[in-house]
């Protein structure tokens, strides 16, 4: 049995080859590249929202992108209860389509960042989680100037209680400290999920952290995490 | 017609942008400045006649684009 995953490319993503690959070889599954003006998505096992600058960025971050065929097809997918993960720009753009609450705005320290950072796994109840035990520290690296993110008001108390951090930013050792949030980011989140766990998204890059030659590895755990997840669900049904 | 919808950051939400215009405006000399918040302006030219209907339309697209209201607040007015 082979995974079926679609990664949808909007105008201006450029992780989307990244994603394809890493969908391809580490999460071995069939990995077919989608434009976002595509209706029907087929019946993936798995929908990919790539890093990148949809839209230039205009507007808002994602904005424009949650506009489109592809994406009304992924709030309907996600709805089903598909698995669909967002990376960098994929974070931001379900943020806008509202599949994941809050909003990321500008990093607090007003400058793009592109470096390693160090995130912990806050649950495992999710696919891209499965199996992988909380407290789990990662590398990985980030690219982004708007990776802040924000809940909406009177609304962290319960994203946290129904463990819907998926990550957070933290040091080496995995302790969270001042310097270990690379952006502002409420609560130090590197990565949230839906209530039913179905919808995740994270900022940093497991894609660009698959390879002993790029660096890192670490994005390797939860592509494998999730090909776990997703294959088991598909033994099952 | 034309409507102009305002947009700013809700009180209470970081305003980075804001923050760092601060800062510029008080190394430059220019004392007493205390919060700076920084927002958006859009001028829509309408097909529509009647103010109102105009200001309900502008609205509308605030509400579903032109603003993100988790982190942002709108005023639309009707504008010569």
């Amino acid at each position: 049995m082979t995974l079926q995953a679609v990664v949808v490319r909007f105008p201006g993503s450029n992780c989307d080859e990244d994603a394809h690959h890493a969908a391809a070889t580490l999460l071995g599954a069939e990995a077919r590249l989608v434009s976002h003006d595509t209706a029907d998505l087929g019946e993936p096992d798995i929908v990919i929202l790539p890093g990148g600058f949809s839209y230039g960025d205009y507007l808002r971050c994602g904005a424009m992108a949650r506009f489109t065929k592809a994406m009304d097809f992924v709030a309907r997918y996600a709805e089903r209860g598909g698995a669909v993960l967002g990376i960098c720009n994929g974070f931001q753009i379900l943020c806008e389509a509202g599949l994941l609450p809050g909003a990321l705005v500008q990093n607090s320290g007003l400058r793009f960042v592109c470096k390693d950072v160090y995130i912990r796994v806050e649950t495992s109840r999710t696919f891209l989680t499965g199996g992988v035990p909380p407290g789990t520290v990662l590398r990985m690296p980030i690219a982004h100037g708007d990776g802040n993110w924000r809940a909406p008001e009177g609304a962290l108390d319960g994203i946290v209680s129904r463990d819907q951090v998926l990550f957070r930013y933290v040091n080496a050792a995995g302790e969270r400290e001042e310097g270990a949030n690379p952006n502002g980011s409420l609560d130090d989140v590197a990565g949230l999920s839906n209530e039913r766990g179905n919808v995740v998204a994270l900022m940093p890059h497991p894609e660009r952290a698959g390879d002993a030659l790029l660096g890192g590895t670490d994005g390797a755990v939860l592509f494998q995490a999730a090909a776990r997840s997703l294959l088991s669900k598909l033994v099952r049904s | 017609m034309k409507v102009q919808v305002r947009v700013m950051p809700k009180a209470g939400i970081l305003d980075p942008q804001g923050k760092a215009i601060a800062g510029a405006l008080a190394r430059l000399g220019f004392e007493g400045v205390g919060d700076v918040r920084a927002g958006k302006v859009f001028r829509l030219d309408v097909a529509e006649t009647d103010p109102a209907k105009a200001k309900e339309a502008a609205a509308r697209m605030a509400g579903t684009l032109l603003a993100n209201p988790v982190i942002e607040d709108y005023e639309v007015e009707v504008v010569p």
